[in-house]
């Protein structure tokens, strides 16, 4: 243990090198810290083998010297997908770090501080998405290029660019990295992954590397905090001199492999193409100087999981299965901490309304903006649930293998892979599963995902589903044996199901119209999800729901509840007139008495909603509907589920949704002006598959116009889905009618 | 041959990627470049899309993008 210690100390020693007490004492510190990572085990192997290799050929970096900014620094960080750059950019930023769109579209800007030096203002750290090469084949590449070449409006040219490198795939990785340097732009690269390289069988020559490249080249590891001082030091030093790679790359100046129309766009794909040879020829000249392949013959470690993982059978069985548990987990477990959010702001709303004088400013308070809030947070265990296990899945690589088992079953309505995960997410809510879908980078693959996922039966239709079971058709069996109900809700959830899929061919055939979009996609090796990383995505989905779409579903739900609170009613019952309501509210008052439930009935009857009920029912009879399902639809604008409490009140049955018995009483007892029943069983069928193909959810039109940046998509999908349910509903409705089914 | 003819387990180098108007440039930027030796790794349960292990990554590609990366068969 003694050696062991002493050899952590002088490692960390030479780590400091030559960059005085400070950096020293810092230094010293760390190496407690590892000490005591060495003896919680694990981490022995690494240290022993890695560091070792690093300090051999790590180029000792000097000290920052004199600083003179005249600004504060930019720095972005570039990289290809999943080599490690966005630990990279948490542990230089910590949680000092902002999300936000690039102005006009939806590829996320990730921006933090990051303190290089005590003596100076932290610089800004940019994070880039990650691309292969300076061209782009998707939205987010083309916008992390624009940034990188200081072509993106509002963004000045940065200052220095740190390309993080993947040890264990130097070739691939540095073509990016010569691209850029060949552009004549202060570059330093952090070499990431190397102790999963060394493992692997690489050994990598830092300071050939460094040499040959002619940019400083940094080992860091960046959850164990090694190498960031060297980082920032080098990110000076650059910026400093403006030092600029001079190895044995050509820069553009001197006719590099880089032709300079090439990130233009050159129309001729020969010229590219020979560009793009050459540049290889290249990289594995620079990579077979400073690369030792050791390849001891083991297959890889990712290889023999994937044998299992993604398995010609067990495959599709372990997707199904992962699936089931996340969707069990947002679908049950979350359900807990939203009761429990629920009854918090009901219990908040009655307490107001019981403390301060009945007045319209105490209902806009207790049931416009405390119910909205609650509203709005009760989405967030959901959002936390499920973006808990997409950054498992994402961060260990298996979600690249759900994509590639369901890609050929996507692909057959125009999908990609990747929109699998999203769409069976949205069966528990469409809100988390929308939000999903940024990991599909080709706008309109993800466009028509996001059109669709409504369709997919999610968590607030069951409610209706089941009111309208325990009315219409409780008791009665398919077989003999199952039951009517069990089979109406499967049927809803497959003709959903179905409904997305035509939408989808539709769709791709008409305004979503693309050539047929690649899949090339790489499988990431896998690997052991970081705590950190998935507690910094964790953060910023929720802080950018209640941020953009919390925002505009509580200002929605104020407007539904202004709907249903103007005009104000007068204490004595409204003259209904008209004959039909007078005559089924009669029923029900006889049945539950209650001078508070009649005012509140009276109270919605005249209000907008109730008015605008009336006013649609001509539109909506030949569905099957009164007004007073008209009311019900127009309130379930707001949340499908309001249509129960809605229902409650005109009814005039207490606003108890519990109390579910005295609702179904009062359905089967309504009754039309001509004395048939307004609930027959295809009143019922079309009043749920209204539910199901309507997007009568304002969190969902938030969610949507937060997610494609515009309302021009929100309010289509809002009006395309309207008159599919109407549609269908009518179809429903009458020709079942024809049929003879009453 | 194609790459997608190549049989599991089975390596080959790849002779030339057809580029049609620069759609295939994707794959040779992802390292398929003339010369590179690559392996198929396997096909996705309902046959497509493949993977293949490239310059000690693996890569997912659909069958007709396969089509357009001639390859040469290693003799074993």
């Amino acid at each position: 243990m003694i050696a062991k210690n002493l050899r952590v100390s002088v490692e960390a020693q030479c780590l400091c090198g030559e960059n005085g007490r400070e950096n020293f004492t810092t230094e010293a510190r760390r190496s407690t810290e590892t000490l005591k990572l060495v003896k919680s085990g694990n981490y022995q192997y690494f240290h022993a083998k890695c560091m070792s290799a690093l300090l051999e050929t790590k180029q000792p970096v000097e000290a920052a010297g004199p600083l003179h900014l005249e600004k504060q620094l930019t720095v972005v960080v570039a990289g290809n997908p999943n080599a490690g750059k966005t630990s990279l950019f948490n542990a230089l930023t910590g949680l000092r770090q902002k999300v936000a769109n690039y102005p006009g579209v939806t590829v996320e800007r990730k921006t933090g501080d990051w303190a290089l030096d005590d003596r100076i203002p932290p610089a800004s750290l940019i994070d880039l998405p990650g691309l292969y090469s300076l061209n782009p084949t998707s939205l987010d590449e083309q916008i992390a290029r624009d940034v990188l070449l200081g072509r993106q409006p509002g963004l000045a040219d940065p200052d220095v660019t740190i390309v993080v490198v993947d040890a264990t795939n130097p070739v691939r990785n540095l073509y990016l990295a010569t691209q850029l340097i060949e552009t004549e732009r202060p570059v330093v690269i952090a070499l990431t992954m190397f102790d999963l390289a060394e493992r692997s069988g690489l050994k990598i020559n830092v300071r050939k590397l460094s040499a040959e490249l002619g940019v400083p080249v940094i080992p860091v590891v960046a959850k164990q905090r090694i190498g960031l001082d060297d980082l920032a030091r080098a990110v000076l030093k650059v910026n400093r001199e403006h030092h600029i790679g001079r190895g044995n790359i050509p820069t553009v100046r001197e006719g590099s492999v880089w032709a300079p129309n090439e990130a233009f766009g050159d129309r001729n794909p020969a010229n590219r193409q020979t560009n793009l040879i050459r540049r290889y020829a290249m990289i594995e000249r620079i990579v077979s100087e400073a690369v030792d392949v050791k390849n001891d013959g083991r297959t890889r470690i990712s290889e023999r999981i994937d044998r299992v993982v993604t398995h010609r059978i067990f495959g599709p069985v372990i997707l199904l299965l992962v699936m089931l548990f996340v969707f069990q987990a947002i679908f049950s477990w979350a359900s807990l901490p939203m009761t429990l959010i629920d009854s918090v702001f009901t219990g908040l709303a009655d307490l107001v309304r019981a403390h301060l004088p009945a007045s319209i400013l105490t209902d806009l308070l207790a049931d416009g903006i405390i119910a909205g809030v609650g509203g709005v947070l009760a989405f967030l265990p959901q959002i936390l649930l499920l973006f808990f296990f997409i950054s498992l899945l994402e961060d260990s690589g298996y979600m690249a293998r759900a994509a590639f088992l369901m890609d050929r079953l996507m692909r057959a309505v125009g999908l990609h892979g990747k929109a699998f995960v999203p769409l069976l997410s949205s069966f528990a809510c469409a809100v988390p599963g929308i939000m999903a879908t940024r990991t599909i980078e080709h706008p309109k693959d993800r466009i028509t995902t996001i059109m669709i996922a409504p369709f997919m039966s999610c968590s607030a239709r069951l409610p209706i589903y089941t009111l309208v079971i325990a009315a219409l058709f409780s008791g009665k069996t398919v077989l003999g044996f199952i039951s009517l109900g069990a089979v109406i809700i499967m049927a809803m959830y497959l003709f959903g199901i179905l409904a997305a899929i035509l939408v989808a061919l539709v769709m791709k055939r008409t305004v979503l119209k693309a050539p047929p979009t690649s899949f090339v996609m790489e499988l990431p090796p896998y690997r052991l999800p970081d705590a950190r990383n998935v507690g910094h995505a964790l953060l910023s989905r929720c802080s950018i729901f209640l941020r953009k779409a919390g925002t505009v579903i509580l200002a929605m739900s104020i407007l539904f509840w202004a709907l249903a609170a103007f005009p104000r009613a007068s204490s004595a019952p409204l003259p209904l007139g008209e004959g039909k309501g007078e005559r089924d509210l009669a029923v029900t008052q006889a049945l539950t008495p209650s001078l508070s439930q009649r005012e509140r009935a009276n109270q919605i009857q005249n209000s907008f909603a109730g008015r605008a009920g009336r006013f649609i029912e001509p539109v909506i009879a030949p569905l099957g509907f009164d007004w007073k399902i008209g009311v019900g639809l127009i309130s379930s604008f707001a949340a499908r589920e309001t249509i129960i409490s809605t229902l409650n009140i005109v009814y005039n049955v207490g606003d108890d949704s519990a109390n579910k018995s005295s609702l179904v009483g009062a359905m089967r007892n309504a009754r039309r002006a001509d004395g048939s029943r307004v609930w027959t069983p295809l009143t019922g069928l079309s009043l749920i598959l209204f539910f199901l193909l309507a997007c009568q959810c304002m969190s969902t039109v938030a969610i949507v116009r937060r997610e494609t940046n515009s309302w021009r998509w929100p309010l289509f999908m809002v009006s395309y889905m309207l008159v599919l349910a109407y549609v269908v509903s009518l179809i429903t409705y009458q020709g079942g009618l024809l049929l003879g089914f009453a | 041959m194609t790459l997608d003819m190549v049989p599991k387990n089975s390596s080959a180098r790849v002779v030339a990627v057809e580029s049609d108007e620069g759609h295939n440039l994707r794959l040779m930027e992802m390292g398929l470049v003339p010369g590179a030796p690559v392996r198929m790794v396997k096909t996705a349960p309902l046959g497509d899309p493949l993977q293949v292990c490239v310059r000690n990554y693996d890569l997912a590609l659909r069958r007709a993008e396969a089509k357009s990366v001639v390859v040469c068969l290693d003799e074993k």
